[in-house]
């Protein structure tokens, strides 16, 4: 392959929405971890399936719909070896992270879960990777009418992994939990909130001791680090394109194809059959049970696109850059009065979460955007983690291979004109 | 005064500055000179819903008139329900619920106007409303 050397001024023409404005100043956008620019070879390869290759696909004996579904079935494999799976058909196209997780819950739930069974999460999980088991737990019928009635969890069969006050998962802890033997594990890899790294690959290893599956939720990480899911040795690998520099509503479910084969399907109707008849169904293969309904299929086409172009840049000068800005922005923001990391993982990747003693998150994020600066505040749907820390919510800061030490600069000048403000 | 010379020496104030950063700094002045709830009233019952910050608010009747008290923990969010309370309280559910509210256009909160704002503004109105609207009939 053709690597190319980083270069910032050659990546950042690559983002058109990067030189916009907003409110008359310089666009600074620190908000990828909830979702990054697209480059304008991706934003081109939806467009150009729209303009010239639009077709449903797998059905048609027509030319057009036998070329989208190569094209479909080409971005699959394209996927597959970003993560280095073993076969193409370890790849489910879903939505993103969130219908991968609920499709989990849902199916690998119904194989695995009876009465009194448990599920290991951890504390720092995203609700996508909570509240489905949770609602799968629910669903078990060893949980009180009452409790079922006011959707409350009564039961404690979802076990969590404690963490301490720098964000760090206590693997002791996970190891007594994995002597209660539960049916399934479900860890995210790197925090979107804390940006911790976990050693996931220690703890797939740890669970496998036991016979138990792992979930990782690789949302955050896929965009930022090297995904091989056969070193990892993971069950599954959960992420959303949109977060890769993909567009919206694509992801994927990487499985291992003796998992995906034993699992029932999640959603029923077209694509996903084999033979029907009022009386019975039977479903097809790998992994088209598990793609009801007309994928997206011009988003798979940008995904791949957007695989292709990470693919194109050095991986280890991307991370080395990334990292780079990650400590910039924590040392430029250390110098700010009352300044409370929330998070301090000795591992983390790309993102900086904070607050700053009695200023309101929500105050600081409005003031900053109005200074052009694009930040997340609040619980970042991970409320038990602000529980957890006692705070109402955080900023944060969420870096992509585009940003700059410069926008740091921005950033964190706004952040201290602020909170003298709001002082 | 009525609410509407209220309404109209607020925008005087505002329009007194060009600059967005002014503006902000008014609002959370106004913050820090919000009537606060008393503390038994600061609970889920009193809390708004649709706000990114936590709000607070309470009213009651006297004479025939509605004020209110609120608290948030965001100066901002206080300020805004301040400049509301500022409007507001002292008047009689009926003029209440007749007011027009174009007055946030002037200011330049129109933004703030939107269901999807964090901030809640929209929820804090209608919960005044509903407030003067139940206090009206009773």
């Amino acid at each position: 392959m053709n690597l190319n050397h980083f270069n910032i001024n050659e990546i950042r023409a690559q983002f058109p929405i990067l030189s916009r404005q907003v409110y008359g100043k310089p666009l600074v956008y620190f908000d990828n971890a909830a979702t990054t620019q697209k480059p304008l070879c991706v934003i081109e390869r939806e467009r150009d399936y729209y303009l010239h290759e639009n077709c449903n696909i797998h059905r048609g004996v027509h030319y057009l719909s036998q070329m989208a579904t190569e094209a479909y079935e080409n971005a699959r494999k394209t996927v597959a070896q970003f993560i280095n799976a073993r076969h193409a058909e370890e790849i489910v196209f879903t939505r993103g992270t969130t219908e991968s997780l609920n499709l989990l819950a849902t199916s690998l739930g119904q194989l695995l879960i009876n009465q009194g069974d448990k599920v290991v999460v951890s504390a720092m999980e995203h609700h996508s990777n909570m509240v489905p088991w949770q609602q799968m737990l629910l669903r078990t019928p060893v949980i009180s009418t009452e409790a079922k009635r006011s959707g409350e969890i009564s039961s404690n069969n979802l076990l969590v992994i404690r963490m301490d006050k720098n964000g760090v998962l206590d693997l002791n802890h996970y190891e007594e939990l994995l002597k209660q033997k539960p049916k399934i594990v479900s860890i995210t890899h790197i925090s979107n909130t804390l940006g911790t790294v976990n050693p996931v690959r220690e703890m797939i290893a740890m669970a496998h001791r036991y016979d138990i599956p792992v979930i990782v939720d690789g949302a955050q990480s896929m965009a930022h680090q090297v995904i091989d899911v056969q070193d990892l040795d993971c069950d599954f690998y959960v992420f959303s394109g949109h977060k890769m520099y993909a567009p919206m509503g694509i992801g994927g479910l990487y499985g291992k194809m003796e998992w995906l084969e034993k699992m029932p399907p999640y959603q029923f109707g077209g694509e996903m059959v084999d033979k029907v008849s009022f009386e019975q169904t039977t479903f097809n293969k790998v992994p088209f049970k598990f793609e009801a309904g007309t994928p997206n299929v011009g988003a798979a086409l940008g995904l791949e696109t957007a695989v292709r172009f990470i693919q194109s840049i050095d991986r280890q000068e991307v991370e080395a850059y990334e990292d780079e800005l990650l400590r910039y922005a924590t040392e430029r923001l250390s110098g700010i009065e009352g300044m409370r990391f929330i998070g301090q993982a000795p591992k983390r990747n790309g993102l900086i979460s904070f607050v700053i003693d009695g200023i309101h998150p929500y105050d600081l994020g409005t003031i900053i955007d109005k200074m052009g600066v694009a930040v997340r505040t609040g619980h970042h749907c991970a409320e038990p983690v602000m529980t957890f820390f006692g705070i109402p919510g955080t900023v944060r800061a969420s870096f992509a291979m585009y940003n700059t030490k410069e926008e740091i600069d921005i950033f964190v000048k706004a952040v201290d004109k602020a909170a003298a403000m709001l002082r | 005064m009525t609410i509407k010379e209220i309404q109209d020496s607020i925008v005087d104030e505002f329009s007194m500055f060009d600059d967005w950063m002014d503006r902000y700094a008014m609002l959370i002045e106004m913050g820090k000179e919000c009537p606060i709830i008393d503390p038994q009233y600061r609970n889920d019952n009193y809390l708004i819903n649709g706000c990114q910050s936590r709000v607070w608010l309470h009213a009651e009747k006297r004479d025939g008139k509605i004020y209110f008290t609120a608290d948030s923990d965001a100066v901002i969010t206080k300020g805004i329900i301040n400049l509301l309370i500022k409007v507001f309280s002292g008047q009689t559910p009926a003029d209440i619920l007749a007011a027009d509210m174009g007055f946030l256009d002037k200011i330049g909160l129109k933004e703030h106007l939107s269901p999807t704002r964090s901030n809640g503004l929209l929820s804090m109105v209608k919960q005044m409303m509903l407030y003067a609207e139940v206090m009206n009939n009773n």
